[in-house]
């Protein structure tokens, strides 16, 4: 199958879905009902550019980011990075890929591996693609890196424990940079840090983006940050893309009442502006269950019973913003 | 929906005890050995006033969670301890109370919220059963009796259904629904002082929302004094009137809530402020404080902010600054804000 790419485009994705099903537990006997983490995604990553997933737990953001780089194989549709299909990759020429796609992870203190040296963990990438011949050329791109990255190389025979979690994140990104990839995935890559040290994070992460040219698919819950580094915004809810568009768009316009609702939530640091709140009924519903229609329904303020039968397809509602909603009007949400 | 009398029964704004609620003086609180211990919480001092809601904020290491559980007597001992201090609860010492008295006090007079509900409930216990365990240990009530008020508790923090919902099981029940059973639980004696550590953290955005919400009308209906305790200004910008500020063990700035946003007087609440990233403002560059928090017990000498700080003079590396007044509404730790210049 063709996939259309325009020279902007380095990442397509067209009708991805992914189903996860489990055959009858061991013990109990009873199969699981099948959970469908994300369903019909379709959309664009261009060169040089941060694509935001937003999205509360349970949407389907972090599966949709492992489906982009294959770390879990998709059920459907078709992902292409450069021209190239990755879902019809062998697993050598999938491993090739690997050098130019990237991951950053949330949790700082989980995906660095304890009994390695830093020299070890940012090099091993670079040893797995053969970029790095010698034991001094090794030390010398890692000294590099870490100089990149705002760590010391002193520190680089150190272990992650005597690390701090800013720090052990800057490692991450190291390792992530070192084999100089065009994309790279980013699930959550601040929220585990504090305040002032997240922004030390954020900046590090635009400066590096600045100087490579490479796009972020930067997965998130938290607004405030990605008001600040993304491009675009696509909104996620249960499994489906509800909203995407320019951020200036979806800021300033938000057309799902789902998108509404998120940005209304946010509590400002500002006692002096007291939004009033979109306060949403209830819990998002389990993904092994999404209601009929649209599956938003069952919390939507402005909910009508066509929603209830009718699933909403991803419409433009103004220049490359799009919205699923039947009933989708930009409304500015006074932040 | 009404709520019996039982619940409504509010807190008298002015209690027997004349001055503050909540008064805690010089608190430090060490862990380790005594001779290497270190020191986590160092002379911290504040007050709350019945009724009032206040903050403290701070990063990991802040020193605000150990001491939200310091006045719970909940430090964990050995390897803390409470080094100096006193906390006076409607002018009572607790830390010089025997330890025996405290479990009457916990729950009754001040009980805690956590971060995260489902490591803080009974898995093998009903939700009904865990909130009726507090009352039982204070109130002397029959078994139907308990019940309704289980129940008109579940209803005060939103859990629909609730006759139903009290034989089910915390597994049962979603992040957001364990956070209100928690709060529950908290208020089932409406106690005088509620202290919430981190209490949406763990939530996601619009179930954090309900929980805020929530805890605005804990306080409309019952008048529940409230210390929260969170990382996210813009959580304390939502409940509290007045915040403590505290980094490296201290506090640094102690001022009501519009003050402190305003014009923030410790460069340290300064940088805060100004690293937080906000919804209405796209400017790409987020401000960042240079280097990182120090290590407890690192810093033997001079304000715990100097080597990260813009403002800093050679009396800062010297002597550390107490908490001192600039006017009657805010307070800082800070040399220059009051008006030292070398």
């Amino acid at each position: 199958m063709n996939i259309a790419v325009t020279g902007d485009d380095l990442v397509v994705v067209r009708d991805v879905g992914k189903t996860f099903s489990e055959a009858g537990g061991l013990v109990f006997g009873r199969s699981q009902p099948s959970v469908r983490a994300v369903d019909g995604a379709s959309f664009e990553v261009k060169r040089g550019e941060t694509l935001a997933l937003v999205g509360e737990s349970g949407c389907g953001k972090s599966t949709l980011g492992r489906l982009l780089l294959r770390l879990i194989d998709a059920s459907e549709g078709e992902i292409a990075i450069d021209g190239v299909d990755i879902l019809r990759l062998s697993s050598n020429d999938m491993r090739q890929m690997r050098a130019r796609v990237q991951m950053i992870f949330q949790d700082p203190y989980g995906s660095l591996s304890p009994r390695r040296s830093v020299a070890k963990i940012i090099a091993e990438p670079l040893e797995i693609f053969g970029l790095v011949q010698t034991r001094k050329q090794r030390r010398d791109r890692v000294a590099e890196l870490m100089i990149q990255v705002g760590l010391s190389p002193t520190f680089m025979d150190r272990y992650p424990r005597q690390f701090s979690g800013g720090q052990r994140q800057r490692i991450g990104i190291a390792r992530a940079i070192a084999v100089d990839p065009q994309f790279i995935v980013a699930d959550e890559p601040v929220s585990a840090l504090d305040v002032s040290v997240q922004a030390q994070i954020v900046n590090l992460m635009q400066d590096l983006q600045k100087s490579r040219g490479f796009s972020y698919l930067f997965i998130a819950h938290d607004l405030s940050v990605v008001r600040h580094i993304a491009d675009r915004v696509a909104v996620m809810y249960l499994g489906r893309i509800v909203e995407i568009g320019p951020k200036k768009r979806i800021y300033d316009f938000p057309s799902h009442p789902y998108t509404q609702a998120l940005l209304s939530a946010v509590p400002e640091p500002d006692p002096e502006t007291r939004k009033s709140r979109i306060i949403l009924k209830g819990d998002v519903p389990s993904p092994a269950n999404v209601p009929t229609g649209c599956s938003f329904h069952t919390r939507c303020p402005i909910v009508q019973p066509v929603c209830r039968t009718e699933r909403p397809p991803l419409v433009e509602t103004a220049s490359r913003h799009l919205a699923a909603c039947h009933f989708a009007k930009p409304h500015p949400i006074p932040l | 929906m009404t709520i019996a009398p039982s619940l409504s029964r509010q807190q008298p704004v002015s209690s027997t005890h004349p001055g503050p609620l909540l008064k805690v003086e010089d608190l430090s609180i060490e862990f380790g050995p005594e001779g290497t211990a270190v020191r986590v919480v160092e002379g911290v001092s504040f007050s709350i006033d019945a009724g009032a809601a206040v903050g403290i904020v701070g990063e990991s290491g802040s020193g605000k969670s150990m001491t939200s559980l310091a006045v719970m007597g909940l430090i964990p001992s050995p390897p803390g301890r409470i080094a100096t201090g006193r906390i006076l609860f409607e002018g009572v010492d607790l830390l010089g109370l025997p330890r025996s008295r405290m479990p009457e006090i916990r729950g009754r007079d001040i009980a805690m919220i956590f971060q995260e509900p489902m490591s803080s409930l009974n898995p093998v216990m009903t939700i009904g059963d865990q909130i009726g365990e507090a009352i039982k240990l204070h109130e002397k009530m029959g078994r139907e009796e308990r019940r309704q008020r289980i129940i008109e508790l579940l209803k005060l923090v939103g859990i629909p259904d609730p006759e139903r919902r009290l034989g089910a099981y915390p597994h049962q029940f979603s992040g957001g629904m364990r956070q209100r059973v928690m709060i529950a639980m908290a208020v089932a004696c409406n106690p005088k002082l509620l202290i919430a550590d981190e209490p949406t953290t763990a939530l996601d955005v619009t179930i954090q929302a309900q929980v805020l919400e929530l805890m605005h009308k804990i306080r409309r209906t019952l008048n529940t004094t409230i210390l929260l305790i969170s990382h996210d200004l813009g959580v304390i910008a939502d409940i509290c009137e007045r915040v403590i500020v505290m980094y490296a063990g201290k506090v640094v700035e102690d001022a009501d809530v519009k003050t402190i946003f305003r014009s923030p007087k410790h460069p340290y609440t300064r940088g805060l402020l100004q690293s937080i990233p906000r919804l209405k403002d796209e400017n790409t560059r987020l401000y960042q404080i240079p280097g990182m928090v120090p290590l407890p017990g690192t810093i033997k000498q001079g304000c715990p902010f100097f080597p990260r700080c813009p403002d800093r003079i050679d009396k800062c590396a010297r002597e550390t600054p107490p908490l001192l007044e600039i006017t009657s509404q805010q307070k800082a730790a800070c040399w220059v804000s009051a008006g030292a210049t070398s």
